[in-house]
């Protein structure tokens, strides 16, 4: 049976369709000011790429802020279930997940069956999100794609407090003025990152094996900066972006 | 789920109307003491209120007019005018919408009566020492201090006689401040009602034990107005013993508060004012009621120490043991007697950035209950008063994920 899962983020949409634990293909584009029409949209492109038939797929679960104005899907959920369900669908083994998507962060912790046990999500602050990172790279003329390889270059990360998105953003334009060089800056980013993520995670416990999922999964230097705060390794895997649409996709698998 | 209006009406609650007539009537007396020869008496909401009633003094709440202003969305307002005055954002939001309404005479009452003296008890926080102080100088007033020391566990001899000689200034202060002498006998029956008021409050509450409940905590939060206020009084007495009648009608005739009660939750912390309908509905869309929270029983949660025969003496005790001036560890096990006592299948955690001594410990609090108890906890994060605080879609997204882990447990 194929089952769809649509996540509409702050920033970008995703959707994947899954058929009998297999993932047959998934497609990211950004949200722009109508959630409604971007989920749509990425549905269709994803069909279209996969050359099926809307008719074939049995039941759609929408997730992310953008959850309720899927007006095609069967049912809602949120992304904190949607991201529980796509990492144990990938990996049965992960018992905690670290997602960090446009406007929030998250932890959970997940049972064997991939049902969430507990979570926690960031406070109404940007820091420590895609959106902060965003921020930094417009500040520093650096493309995002760019930050993790950059930062791996970095031999002195600098200190970047994580209090604040636009504070910081104040402290980059200092660091820059005084000559700092980028890849140490945005090693510094990173740290902060991770900082403040860790803090927040440890709230609720982690428990091994960790994935790290959600758009900010791809930044390379924020994946290392949290293994070496976390002192343990980090699972991602190509699908780390669109893991909450998988995850909501199996989900509609299991609808009644 | 569409309820009829007939369903609607089965749930509404009589009282309520009484009630909102009795409180009107309690700010119109307050109101005009000034021309009635009677005096007015700002005081804390957890500091001891009898000996006011004894004097024939108006005790007024600036916190139950927080409440009020919080219910009435004009929290914010009020609050950007006392920062506008300088105060911090970081500060309570009652202290804040107290604060920059005094000058103004703002919120939906159209400020407070004046005070003629002031009651601060820092039995519920440190903040209203400073906030009363404030308030002291504004309206040029006495204030009288009552110092209760924090009991992480028990409370000792020397603690008993710190708090009860604070007792005889308090009573020396409002003999000086009335120009009366104290009455001792109706002391005695003034203790004899408050106590019977909080008894019949425990009773109200206790109704949420059954199954479906015919009460939930934002009921609570709006009956709870009479104990808080009028605690003492002969008319708490009976406009409770006639909500108890008409919750038992309801017992009777299986009327649930949420219209399909399938999930069970206990309340931790003060409301969101702002937001009661809001997170009423949204909790009731997922068939899930907040039957009983640890707020409203803070009201009748040190009676056990009161003795009726010595009221004066042991309310000492009493208003010094109550559930803000207790250790982690006490507040916790009176957490894990709700749970049991309701029958909850999750915890609802308020952080509430205004109330410090509430929410610094909620962290530790949460552990020890998954730990002991298994049951998933969820924390909203907001100022009570202050809807500037609020971010709907963000709790929106935490309320409907704790509900999905429940209904995830439950099935």
């Amino acid at each position: 049976m194929k089952t769809a899962g649509i996540d509409i983020g702050s920033i970008t949409a995703k959707a994947a369709i899954v058929e009998d634990g297999r993932i047959l293909g998934t497609k990211v584009a950004f949200t722009g000011y109508n959630a409604s029409l971007a989920g749509r949209s990425v549905y269709e492109r994803l069909l279209d790429e996969l050359g099926m038939d809307a008719s074939s797929v049995m039941k759609i679960i929408s997730t992310g802020y953008g959850r309720n104005s899927v007006d095609f899907a069967d049912k809602s959920m949120t992304e904190i279930i949607c991201h529980g369900a796509g990492a144990h669908f990938i990996n049965p083994e992960v018992r905690s997940i670290i997602d960090i998507g446009g406007q929030d962060s998250k932890a959970l912790v997940v049972d064997k069956d991939g049902k969430v046990k507990d979570f926690v999500m960031n406070d109404k602050c940007a820091a420590g999100t895609g959106r902060f990172l965003e921020v930094m790279a417009r500040a520093l003329e650096v493309n995002l794609d760019d930050f993790g390889a950059l930062s791996l270059r970095s031999e002195s990360p600098s200190k970047i407090s994580s209090i604040c998105t636009v504070f910081a953003e104040s402290e980059v334009i200092s660091l820059i003025s005084k000559g700092e060089v980028r890849e140490n800056i945005i090693a510094g980013i990173h740290d902060s990152v991770a900082s403040r993520v860790f803090a927040m995670a440890q709230r609720i416990g982690l428990s091994q094996p960790i994935m790290m999922t959600g758009g900010v999964a791809k930044n390379i230097g924020v994946v290392k900066a949290l293994e070496k705060k976390i002192g343990s390794p980090v699972e991602v895997n190509d699908y780390a972006q669109v893991n909450g649409a998988i995850g909501a996709a199996v989900l509609a698998g299991k609808m009644g | 789920m569409i309820q009829t209006d007939e369903e609607k009406k089965k749930r509404k609650f009589k009282s309520a109307g009484k009630m909102r007539d009795i409180m009107f009537q309690y700010y119109i007396d307050a109101k005009s003491a000034e021309s009635n020869g009677k005096k007015v008496a700002w005081i804390t909401s957890g500091g001891p209120v009898e000996p006011l009633i004894v004097m024939d003094v108006i005790p007024v709440y600036p916190e139950n007019h927080g409440a009020m202003i919080g219910a009435s969305h004009m929290g914010g307002d009020l609050c950007e005018k006392a920062e506008a005055m300088g105060y911090s954002g970081d500060l309570c939001s009652y202290a804040r919408a107290d604060i920059g309404c005094a000058p103004v005479n703002g919120g939906p009452i159209s400020g407070l009566p004046r005070p003629d003296m002031l009651i601060c008890c820092n039995n519920i926080c440190g903040t209203v020492l400073k906030w009363y102080e404030v308030q002291a100088r504004y309206f040029n007033v006495p204030l009288f201090i009552f110092d209760t020391p924090f009991c992480h566990t028990g409370f000792g001899d020397e603690a008993r006689k710190y708090v009860r000689r604070q007792m005889e200034e308090y009573i020396s202060f409002l003999e000086h401040a009335c120009g009366k002498r104290f009455d001792f006998d109706k002391s005695m029956e003034v203790g004899r009602l408050s106590l019977a008021g909080q008894r019949l409050w425990q009773e109200v509450l206790d109704a949420a034990a059954q199954k479906p409940s015919p009460i939930t905590a934002f009921d609570a939060f709006f009956f709870l107005a009479l104990i808080v206020t009028l605690r003492g009084t002969q008319t708490v007495v009976d406009f409770y013993t006639e909500l108890l009648e008409e919750m038992k009608e309801k017992v009777d005739l299986g009327v649930s508060a949420v219209p399909q009660e399938r999930y069970r939750l206990l309340w931790d912390n003060l409301p969101v004012w702002y937001r009661l309908k809001w997170l009423s509905d949204k909790f009731a869309s997922h068939d899930a009621c907040l039957v009983a929270d640890t707020y409203t029983t803070a009201w009748c949660g040190s009676m056990k120490y009161i003795d009726e025969n010595n009221f004066i003496d042991s309310m000492a005790e009493a208003y010094t043991r109550i559930y803000l001036n207790i250790g982690i560890d006490e507040m916790a096990k009176t957490v894990f007697e709700m749970i049991d006592k309701y029958n909850v299948d999750g915890l609802v955690m308020h952080s509430n950035r205004s109330c410090k001594p509430y929410s610094l410990g909620q962290y530790d609090i949460q552990r020890m209950v998954q730990e002991k108890k298994g049951i998933p906890c969820m924390m909203i994060e907001s100022h009570m008063v202050d809807e500037r605080s609020f971010s709907e879609s963000q709790i929106a997204t935490r309320i409907d994920a704790f509900m999905e882990i429940i209904k995830q447990r439950k099935s």
